[in-house]
């Protein structure tokens, strides 16, 4: 038996979502350990887009920013931040989108704006980025959060970016034809979309958890799946290989004055 | 007019006025820091910045009283958190109220690419869904003539003066940018003047692939050489970012008597010919 954090369960949870041929634009932070853990281990052609315009990049430490010189040194292409999102995202050529969130409700709709009302904040977030067109021009979204009752909420305080809106057709409203968020991954679990409602539903438990430990830290109501699965435990592989990453991250970006 | 070749202080003090709507761009890749420390020294005031991703610049300006609105789409310290000065701003109106224009990163790209093709407005998919277009009366939604599709619309970008950093200039004013070039080209095509700083001037361009980006001097109003300007973000082939500085700003800006001390003695009491040994000490 290999330990691991919570954390890593979730990381290396997060990169199993992505395939080998999947095209991933790649939010900062949780998301951007996922997607390279993905392309260290089972996904090496993954291409990992960043919004600083860095097309199939392979940096060898994560990215403090969205636009390290590292992730420009090894991509394909670099290419202009109006192209990036004109033609590349608009354009229809990503398939998964891979977000996190200060706030999620439970359709997978996101809020990185505000905290409290938009004219007089309690917090002022640092705002959408391209996360408002990165969840509805992807084929999917992928998200990646840790579970907590403050961000996992009945009603977000503002809506940054579209994940099914009020449920069931809503999305499709307001002319976007993408699946929207397909895979929410947390420390504590995996959810799904309802085929029909759309609400996240709990289809795999972490090994260690239990149904209580996820009600205790969610804001909405928690439904599970007829069938749950247990998360299969990261292997020895990938965590070495996550935390060799992190220890050359941690290495990387002290190393400067 | 052909680019003039001016010190940083006389390329600020004759191309920004108080009032004025300036883009400082650079996308996390040379961020013009320099010329932004002396917009700061000279006390320019009440202006509307404009910016994708206003971090640590924007931070020292709005902070330092310069900036009357912003208009932006991701104000963060990337991969740090947030920008101390700007939440303050927002917050608690410190050291006063600023008023805030905000997008998404797709809109102000569609926006400054409008710009400078001379287009009022710039047409996109975007924003479907979004709770922006509720509180930001410069979003609105229009219907494709042909397809009757739903498509949101912003206006053009058209700042006073764009400020950006790049790599090289040669001996005529023709600038080049490499690496991440972000906004930059259209930045400043979309700008009524514009200044440029470098890291160095070079005598010609006879070994620059084909398609570089790059700007005839025809093109742009101020070049000025500061080696290390873009510090602590970087110039590709020069120096790295200092992620490790990005780092401490997030104590430094955190408590306005730390902001303001740092900013008299690096700021007030420094100046351009500072970057270089920032350069040297981010080489490697």
């Amino acid at each position: 038996m290999v330990d691991y954090t919570p954390t890593e369960m979730m990381t290396v949870s997060a990169s199993r979502a992505l395939k080998n041929d999947d095209v991933c634009f790649v939010g900062i932070g949780m998301p951007s350990a996922a997607c390279n853990l993905a392309r260290l281990t089972h996904a090496p052609e993954l291409t990992l887009i960043y919004e600083s315009g860095t097309i199939g990049t392979k940096p060898d430490v994560l990215p403090l920013s969205i636009g390290d010189g590292e992730l420009c040194e090894t991509a394909v292409n670099t290419v202009p931040v109006p192209e990036m999102f004109r033609y590349w995202l608009q354009g229809g050529k990503i398939s998964v989108g891979f977000l996190g969130a200060a706030q999620l409700d439970k359709y997978g709709n996101i809020n990185t704006t505000v905290i409290g009302d938009y004219d007089n904040p309690k917090v002022r977030l640092p705002g959408g980025g391209g996360a408002p067109e990165i969840a509805t021009s992807c084929g999917e979204v992928f998200l990646v959060m840790k579970q907590t009752k403050r961000g996992f909420v009945e009603k977000i305080d503002f809506i940054t970016s579209l994940g099914h809106g009020t449920g069931g057709n809503d999305r499709a409203s307001y002319g976007v034809d993408t699946k929207g968020p397909s895979r929410l991954i947390t420390d504590l679990c995996i959810m799904e979309p309802h085929p029909v409602g759309k609400q996240f539903i709990v289809t795999s438990i972490h090994p260690g958890v239990t149904r209580e430990d996820i009600i205790a830290n969610t804001g909405w109501t928690v439904e599970f799946a007829d069938e749950i699965a247990q998360t299969p435990v990261p292997d020895a592989n990938e965590l070495q290989i996550l935390r060799d990453l992190h220890a050359r991250t941690a290495k990387a970006h002290e190393g400067q004055q | 007019m052909v680019a003039r070749f001016m010190s940083l202080k006389d390329a600020v003090s004759s191309c920004i006025k108080d009032g004025d709507t300036v883009s400082m761009e650079g996308f996390t890749h040379l961020i013009p820091h320099a010329a932004g420390h002396e917009v700061i020294r000279q006390g320019i005031k009440d202006l509307t910045l404009i910016r994708m991703t206003p971090d640590m610049i924007y931070d020292q300006l709005i902070g330092a009283g310069c900036a009357k609105k912003l208009v932006f789409s991701w104000g963060g310290n990337p991969g740090v958190g947030s920008l101390h000065r700007l939440r303050e701003a927002i917050q608690d109106g410190w050291p006063h109220k600023l008023e805030i224009e905000e997008h998404s990163h797709a809109a102000m790209a569609n926006a400054y690419d409008a710009g400078a093709a001379g287009l009022p407005c710039a047409v996109f998919k975007g924003y479907r869904g979004a709770e922006l277009p509720r509180v930001n009366k410069n979003i609105k939604f229009i219907e494709c003539p042909f397809t009757g599709e739903r498509l949101a619309a912003v206006p053009a970008i058209r700042p006073d003066v764009t400020v950006v950093h790049a790599q090289k200039a040669n001996k005529k004013g023709d600038v080049l940018f490499e690496g991440i070039v972000g906004v930059q080209k259209e930045a400043v095509l979309a700008a009524k003047k514009s200044i440029i700083t470098v890291e160095e001037i070079v005598d010609n361009f006879d070994d620059v692939p084909y398609n570089a980006v790059m700007l005839p001097n025809w093109a742009v109003t101020a070049i000025v050489e500061v080696p290390g300007g873009a510090h602590p973000s970087y110039a590709q082939g020069y120096y790295k970012r200092d992620n490790a500085f990005y780092k401490a700003w997030d104590t430094i800006a955190k408590d306005r008597d730390s902001f303001s001390a740092w900013i008299n003695e690096h700021v007030m009491n420094g100046g351009p010919e500072d970057f270089a040994a920032k350069r040297d000490a981010n080489k490697g």
